[in-house]
């Protein structure tokens, strides 16, 4: 059995907060570059430009990224050998996620769904638990914003509407969030599994890089059929129009019930803000 | 599409001369609101009580800012979806208010009390919060404290920059998502 002390993990979780909201991964970044060459319309680039120059100047003056510095998201893969000295993981996560948000200057955005007070340091935590074996730790937070969780659904389609049901619900709803959720954005869909199952792949299948490829031929067609359609939408970057309305599409597959065909479409702006760290 | 450098409060001539597409560089005295402060002006109109500032000529922000690092007035402070405030949106509109922050679409009600009381809704790059922060030289709040983030805070600002989204005559930038040739 392994012990790993609670304060590590405090501090380590502080650090995840701060540079998730305040520095783009790599392969968003690039996705960038990439979605600017391509584009035509000078509105469009102008936005890209200006996403460009934000990521630089948040990395400059330790502002985030966006003030809305999101829920704090957590996908823990902690081994069945490893123990937490000094207090649960689950605290010691949330902690570390209460000091993030304050030492880095982060907005607090957690509040009561009815009276609509805020509770004031971003807590509680969304942390999703998965057992694997042996002794590692690996903590992947992703601060995510409410303007593309808004725009998020999970639907239970019918069995008989495969993969046509699947493909227009996608591109629907995506239609229908227009210029809301910040485009070009990022779309993490899962397929199969239950109710809670396909919203929660939905949300991991956003972690993959933007430029990966799925492993399996038939899902990775899948993927490049959705994106293509997406982006023949012309909603464009901030709805502005233009030709990157997406980034990229990633699913997520689970085997489901026979009278199932659970589908969730998780909505990420292009301010996809994610890090990982292993203990 | 034409640029604009305006000062605050506007007035009916500046808003009338505006269109969809236009870049407009504010500067002068905003207000922040948001879900939270939206429905407490509502709800002061409700009882009979003056709202937290004069509303005529008035532009709204839709931010929560994340807070002030030492040495700067304010966090990021990028605009937030409009379409949550749009059941309070005309109400304000037909006592003043002229402009309005955001990104995101506008309920048709808005956009015809733009038309009927002339007002504009303007489009500020959602995700580049530390870009426009940066051009907010001042700010206080001035109502809700509570609130948090989504306080009403008094910002000053210059040049700041916005695109208009829709006029005063029905026009929208926005492009139309051409689903026929996405479901193919």
């Amino acid at each position: 059995m392994r012990t790993i002390a609670k304060k590590t993990v405090v501090d380590a979780v502080a650090g995840l907060c701060m540079e998730a909201n305040r520095y783009l991964p790599a392969d968003v970044l690039e996705s960038f570059a990439r979605a600017k060459a391509a584009e035509t319309s000078p509105a469009a680039r102008a936005i890209f430009e200006q996403l460009e120059e934000n990521a630089a100047l948040a990395g400059e003056t330790g502002m985030p990224l966006c003030q809305d510095c999101g829920l704090g998201v957590f996908f823990v893969e902690v081994g069945e050998d490893v123990r937490i000295d000094g207090g649960g993981l689950r605290a010691a996560i949330n902690e570390g996620m209460v000091k993030g948000y304050q030492d880095g200057f982060l907005r607090k955005s957690t509040c009561d769904p009815f009276t609509r007070a805020n509770i004031g340091d971003n807590s509680p935590a969304i942390v999703h638990f998965d057992l694997v074996p042996g002794d590692g730790l690996t903590i992947t937070m992703m601060a995510k914003g409410g303007g593309s969780e808004n725009m998020s659904r999970v639907m239970m389609l019918a069995p008989a509407q495969g993969w046509a049901g699947i493909r227009e619900f996608v591109i629907r709803r995506v239609a229908e969030s227009g210029s809301n959720p910040c485009p070009p954005i990022l779309v993490g869909v899962g397929i199969g599994g239950n109710f809670e199952l396909a919203a929660i792949n939905s949300k991991k299948a956003l972690l993959r890089p933007v430029d990966d490829v799925h492993p399996e031929a038939g899902v990775a067609a899948m993927e490049a059929d959705l994106l293509a359609s997406i982006n023949r939408l012309g909603i464009g970057p901030m709805g502005l129009g233009g030709a990157t309305t997406c980034l990229g599409v990633k699913i997520k597959v689970a085997p489901c019930h026979l009278a199932s065909l659970p589908l969730a479409v998780n909505i990420q702006c292009h301010s996809s803000r994610h890090k990982e760290v292993t203990l | 599409m034409a640029e604009y450098h305006l000062t605050t409060p506007l007035s009916d001539a500046d808003v009338s001369k505006l269109r969809a597409g236009d870049v407009v560089y504010l500067t002068g005295i905003i207000h922040t609101g948001r879900d939270a402060a939206h429905k407490r002006i509502v709800d002061a109109l409700d009882a009979g009580e003056k709202p937290p500032f004069d509303l005529k000529g008035a532009v709204i922000y839709y931010v929560g800012p994340s807070p002030a690092r030492p040495g700067r007035p304010i966090g990021s402070a990028g605009p937030t979806t409009s379409y949550r405030m749009d059941s309070y949106a005309p109400r304000l509109i037909a006592l003043g208010l002229k402009g309005m922050i955001g990104k995101g679409m506008r309920a048709p009600a808005v956009r015809e009390a733009m038309e009927t009381e002339m007002a504009v809704y303007f489009g500020a790059t959602g995700g580049a919060g530390a870009l426009l922060g940066l051009r907010i030289k001042d700010a206080k709040v001035i109502a809700y404290e509570d609130l948090g983030p989504e306080a009403v805070r008094e910002l000053t600002v210059e040049n700041f920059p916005v695109l208009v989204i829709n006029d005063c005559v029905g026009g929208d930038l926005y492009a139309t998502p051409d689903l026929e040739a996405a479901l193919g």
